[in-house]
C-alpha cells in the first residue's frame, strides 16, 4: 500500500482490506502512537464536513503529525477562481500525504495523477468514499469477530447512497447475503445484483422491514431523502416504512447490531440509541483508528 | 454537359474510408483531425448507400492510419470500412473496432464531473461493446450510446 492513493475501494484487494483491519485493531489497543514525528499532511476540504474531517485531523494528531489545509473553499484561493490543478501542484510540495473531500466527482481521482504524494479519498460529491467502507467493515469485524458470511441488511436510499454501494463491493470478497430493503423507487440499481449474480452471491428485496429482521447480522441504515423521490406523495407515504423503532429489534439475534454512517435524521428513532444492539456511534469512534491504520500503511510507517 | 455523375476520381496511393453514415462525416474529421493535414483529400456525402441510406466517403491520399487512431472514430462510425490503397490498387480492407479506452472523444454525460468543470481530458473504459456503454475513469458514471456527445 505504501505511496498507494485510495480513492476508490477497489483500488485495494482483500488483502490490503484485511491489513488495514489488523492495523486498525493495533491503534485501537494503542492509538497516541508518535509515526509520523511532526510530518505534514494536507487536508483539503472543498466543502463542509465535521465528522471525516475531525476523524482525519484526530488521526493525523494521534500520529504526531501536523495538519495543514482548508475546511471550506471560501477559505482558500479556489475562490480567486484557482482550478484544482493548480490547488493540488502547489499543495503536493507542502505536505506528505493528501486527505481530499470535494463536490465535483472524479475530482480526487484527478488530483491522484496530479499529485507527487498519495492521496485519500474523503469523499468526491456522490461517487466515492473508500475509508467510510473500511471503518464499516472494522466495525462489523469487531462486533461479529468475522466477515464471512453474514447477513447484511441494507435499507434505505439503496440507489443514490455511495455507502452501500461500496460496502456491497468490499463484503462481496466475503461471503455475504445480502437483503436489500428500499422503496421500489430506491432500489439497488442492476449493475450491483448482476455482480453479485456473477459472483454467485446470493440477495433478497424486500419493500419492507419486517420479520425477515430475524435472519440479520447487520442492519445498515441509511438516510431516505426527500430530494430522491419524483413524486412527494409518494414520500410521504413510505418515509415512515424505514424508520427503525426499538420495539422492532426484539427478537433479533444477539450479535445483531445496527449501523449507520450518520448523519442521521429521523430513520433511527432515538429509542434505540440506548439498545446495546445500536452500534452508530461506536462505529464514528472506529473511524480514527481505521484512518490512523490507512494513513500509516500508505507512507510506510507500518 | 457530358455526364450528370459525379465522379470522386481514384487515388493513386493512400485510404479510403468508406461507409461513414452520412450525419457522422464531420465528426470522423474532427476526430481524426483530418482539417490539420497537407495532403490532398477528396470527400463525398450524402451519397447513396445501402446500408446507411445516405453515406460518407473520404479519400485521402498518401495517409495511413494506425489502428488505434482509426478506431476512434469506431463510436460515430461503427460501419465505417477502410481500404489501403497502394498503385490504385486496394491492398488491404480493415473494419473498425471500438476500443478497450477511450481518451478525449467523449463528453461525460455526469454533469457534476470533475471532466466538465475543469480542462481534463476524458477517458473512459468500455463495459459494454455492444450497447456501447462506457464508464468514465473519473467519475465512475456511465454514459451510453443515447447520450454520447462528442467533443
Amino acid at each position: 500500500m505504501k505511496n498507494k492513493s485510495l480513492v476508490t475501494i477497489t483500488d485495494f484487494s482483500k488483502e490490503e482490506y484485511l491489513r488495514i483491519l489488523e492495523v486498525a485493531a493495533e491503534f485501537e489497543a494503542n492509538s497516541y502512537q508518535n509515526l509520523l514525528n511532526g510530518q505534514v499532511v494536507g487536508v483539503l476540504f472543498f466543502e463542509p464536513s465535521t465528522r471525516t474531517r475531525l476523524s482525519f485531523e484526530s488521526a493525523i494528531n494521534r500520529l504526531g503529525g501536523r495538519v495543514i489545509g482548508f475546511t471550506d473553499s471560501a477559505t482558500s484561493s479556489v475562490t480567486k477562481g484557482e482550478t484544482l490543478n493548480d490547488t493540488i501542484r502547489v499543495v503536493t510540495n507542502y505536505c506528505e500525504l493528501i486527505v481530499m473531500r470535494h463536490p465535483l466527482e472524479g475530482s480526487v481521482r484527478y488530483a491522484s495523477e496530479i499529485a507527487n504524494v498519495p492521496v485519500i479519498n474523503a469523499g468526491d460529491g456522490s461517487n466515492q468514499h473508500p475509508t467510510q467502507t473500511l471503518l464499516d467493515l472494522y466495525s462489523i469485524q469487531k462486533t461479529q469477530g468475522k466477515l464471512n458470511d453474514l447477513n447484511i441488511f441494507l435499507v434505505g436510499d439503496l440507489k443514490y447512497g455511495r455507502t452501500v454501494h461500496s460496502l456491497l463491493m468490499a463484503l462481496s470478497e466475503f461471503n455475504a447475503t445480502f437483503y436489500f430493503i428500499s422503496p421500489d423507487e430506491l432500489r439497488m440499481p442492476d449493475e450491483y445484483k448482476m455482480y453479485l449474480e456473477e459472483l454467485g452471491l446470493k440477495y433478497y428485496e424486500s419493500t419492507e422491514l419486517d420479520d425477515n429482521m430475524k435472519n440479520a447480522d447487520i442492519i445498515y441504515m441509511t438516510r431516505v431523502q426527500k430530494e430522491r423521490f419524483s413524486d412527494p406523495i409518494e414520500y410521504e407515504r413510505t418515509k415512515n416504512a424505514y424508520v427503525l423503532k426499538n420495539h422492532m429489534l426484539e427478537g433479533t439475534r444477539d450479535n445483531m447490531r445496527v449501523l449507520h454512517p450518520l448523519p442521521r435524521v429521523n430513520e433511527i428513532h432515538t429509542s434505540v440509541d440506548s439498545n446495546p444492539k445500536a452500534y452508530y456511534f461506536q462505529q464514528t469512534e472506529n473511524g480514527v483508528y481505521v484512518r490512523q491504520a490507512i494513513i500509516a500503511l500508505m507512507l510506510g510507517l507500518k | 454537359m457530358k455526364n450528370n455523375k459525379l465522379e470522386v476520381s481514384a487515388i493513386k496511393d493512400g485510404t479510403v474510408i468508406d461507409h461513414i453514415p452520412a450525419d457522422s462525416l464531420f465528426k470522423v474529421v474532427s476526430i481524426l483531425r483530418l482539417d490539420h493535414l497537407q495532403g490532398m483529400i477528396t470527400f463525398g456525402t450524402n451519397l447513396p448507400s445501402k446500408k446507411h441510406g445516405k453515406k460518407g466517403i473520404i479519400k485521402l491520399s498518401d495517409v495511413y492510419f494506425q489502428d488505434k487512431d482509426i478506431n476512434r472514430i469506431s463510436l460515430v462510425a461503427p460501419e465505417a470500412k477502410l481500404n489501403v490503397i497502394r498503385d490504385y490498387q486496394v491492398v488491404e480492407k480493415k473494419d473498425v473496432e471500438v476500443p478497450d479506452d477511450i481518451y478525449s472523444i467523449v463528453k461525460c454525460d455526469n454533469p457534476s464531473c470533475i471532466t466538465n468543470h475543469e480542462a481534463v481530458p476524458t477517458r473512459f473504459l468500455v463495459i459494454n461493446r455492444k450497447k456501447l456503454k462506457l464508464r468514465c475513469h473519473y467519475c465512475e458514471k456511465i454514459t451510453d450510446k443515447e447520450h454520447m456527445v462528442i467533443l
